[in-house]
């Protein structure tokens, strides 16, 4: 998982424009020829300084949500039923922490550092995903977030690994390819229930039913409202709309999600077979800015138990430092 | 006793300490003072539980046991042979560190001495795990010795975590009742010799740390007997939440 295909932003774009007038034009054309030419932009190369603030923003998001989405599968380790789903969500939910990992040292290459993005988390001005703000209720709820919210984050991440920044797409590649295996490990225990005892099949309809809307707002607000510039996509920081990526995971997901005879609790939802593109109930989108706002059911456990794990782990990381300082001073200097 | 009930005694109380303890390490998952802990706790969680499904999978093929999922997430806390070290709660990262390093110095000495088994799968099976298990306490030795010498705060939360856990770790080489059939049957040497072994390993490293060593005074025994804290039961309880709604379902 699990970068959410929506990047947040604060209002107020006028900024924006300011930082742009500062980049020299002849850079700035010789930057955008390149991108248009299909060339990585690397960390030591010059970049207009909205790009550099855009991807910094992209790519702090996308750790974040590693981190914070190892929550709400993380608290379930302890009761996975049975050795195998345990060592697998075991090694899922580490392979996530080592994703935000890879993602904040890319991000650190633009030139904010890890502390300064966690900070950031933890007073609430850096965001993740909002589909981390629910809560995980039972067993099924994590196969769903196994399966298709890794399924979503996939697209989203498959896209994004197109893009125009080096570092971001090389650390991309990787978790794409772990990715894929979370997902097999996810629809294996989705699958494990749908096909399960009357128990188990009930308490995955529940699960889904519970998910859907999170899961449809996951790649963000629809095309029509979504503040997102044309610069990102031409500077191919953003690589496919909200709605494209939204309707190409319903078509890849939705008819394997019926055909294990489950519903989904949307009755306008289906196919329209002129247009190719999906049809669906707008999901409530008010309660979407509402849960970003900080208003959602989990939010602030969920950044109270990265508080406790910062906060308990302070003195490791300063007497880390302060080991490293001993060792400098005792180097001879040449 | 004849050595086909002393070895299934000696393998469950191996497994489940294993288990019990991976188990812990797995809380850390999400939680870690810092990214890579977090990473390395996970992974050393992941080598623990893969062990304990091992021996109960032995157990299972040699000696009529019963399936490695129903007996590990349905067996009560009475039923459990693991030492009392590994049921304590994560508690705070200086305890998990002191009691990973403690137990896996324990662990390597167990599996050098089954190499040379003369029970044969448990003979191949730490061939494997002794390969893991240099990771382990390559981890937890690094880790020690860079915070004992990080300053002085950090030098005493790891002596005091050294002294909170020296009399549980103790309790890892509580005898066993058959034991003196399982040394004479060249099965291991028996746990006053692994005591030793462990002792001579641990100690240069907790002194190298610049820790004292303290006595070992009063092991904490019992765990082999299946008498335990309040703890096990609560672990278990939470372990097998979900697989206890339907035993017989597959999940």
């Amino acid at each position: 998982m699990y970068g959410g295909g929506y990047i947040y932003e604060d209002s107020g774009r006028s900024r924006q424009q300011e930082e742009q007038l500062q980049d020299d034009p002849v850079k700035l054309a010789a930057f955008e020829a390149r991108i248009a030419r299909g060339e990585k932009i690397e960390p030591g190369d010059w970049m207009p300084v909205e790009y550099r603030r855009q991807l910094i923003r992209l790519i702090e998001q996308h750790a974040h949500s590693e981190i914070i989405g190892a929550l709400p599968e993380g608290t379930w380790i302890t009761r996975a039923p049975g050795f195998k789903r345990k060592l697998a969500l075991i090694a899922k939910v580490q392979d996530e922490i080592g994703h935000g990992q890879l993602l904040y040292n890319a991000a650190e290459t633009l030139g904010k550092s890890r502390e300064a993005m966690i900070n950031d988390l933890l007073s609430g001005k850096s965001k993740y995903s909002n589909v981390f703000n629910y809560p995980a209720e039972t067993w099924a709820d994590v196969t769903v977030i196994g399966f298709l919210i890794d399924a979503a984050a996939i697209v989203n991440q498959v896209a994004n690994a197109k893009g125009s920044y080096g570092p971001y797409c090389r650390a991309l590649e990787r978790i794409c390819y772990e990715e894929s295996f979370h997902l097999k490990q996810g629809h294996d225990a989705f699958i494990e229930l749908a096909t399960g005892t009357a128990a188990q099949k009930a308490m995955l309809q529940d699960a889904l039913n519970r998910w859907w809307q999170p899961i449809m707002h996951f790649f963000g607000p629809p095309d029509k409202v979504s503040s997102h510039s044309e610069k990102l996509m031409q500077w191919k920081v953003k690589m496919a709309s909200n709605d494209d990526m939204r309707n190409q995971f319903l078509e890849a997901y939705v008819p394997k999600i019926w055909e294990l005879g489950l519903t989904l609790p949307d009755t306008l939802l289906k196919k329209n077979q002129e247009t190719g593109k999906w049809e669906y109930s707008d999901p409530d989108w008010d309660l979407f800015f509402e849960v970003i706002k900080g208003n959602g059911p989990c939010n602030k456990e969920r950044l109270n138990v990265r508080k406790w794990a910062e906060e308990h782990g302070s003195w490791i990381r300063k007497a880390l430092m302060r080991e490293e300082e001993r060792e400098r001073t005792a180097l001879p200097v040449a | 006793m004849q050595i086909q009930q002393a070895l299934p005694e000696l393998l469950i109380k191996i497994a489940d300490d294993e288990l019990i303890i991976g188990h812990r390490n797995s809380e850390w998952t999400g939680l870690g003072p810092v990214m890579e802990e977090d990473i390395a706790f996970s992974s050393m969680a992941q080598d623990k539980i893969g062990h304990a499904w091992a021996i109960y999978r032995i157990l299972q093929e040699h000696f009529e046991g019963q399936d490695p999922d129903q007996f590990a997430f349905m067996r009560d806390a009475a039923a459990y042979k693991c030492c009392h070290l590994v049921e304590m709660p994560i508690g705070a990262y200086e305890f998990s560190l002191m009691r990973h390093f403690l137990f896996d110095h324990a662990e390597t000495a167990r599996y050098q001495s089954f190499s040379q088994s003369s029970f044969t799968p448990l003979q191949q099976l730490a061939g494997k795990i002794k390969g893991e298990l240099k990771y382990h306490t390559l981890h937890a030795d690094a880790w020690i010795l860079q915070l004992c010498k990080a300053g002085e705060e950090s030098r005493q939360r790891m002596q005091g975590a050294l002294d909170d856990c020296f009399q549980l770790a103790g309790g890892i080489f509580e005898p066993g009742k058959e034991e003196a059939l399982l040394i004479s049957e060249n099965i291991y040497p028996g746990e006053q010799a692994l005591y030793q072994q462990w002792l001579s390993t641990i100690s240069p490293v907790i002194e190298k740390a610049g820790l004292i060593m303290p006595q070992m005074t009063a092991p904490v025994y019992g765990g082999r007997q299946g008498q335990h804290t309040q703890y096990l039961q609560q672990l278990l309880n939470e372990m097998g939440e979900v697989f206890r709604l339907d035993p017989e379902a597959t999940w």
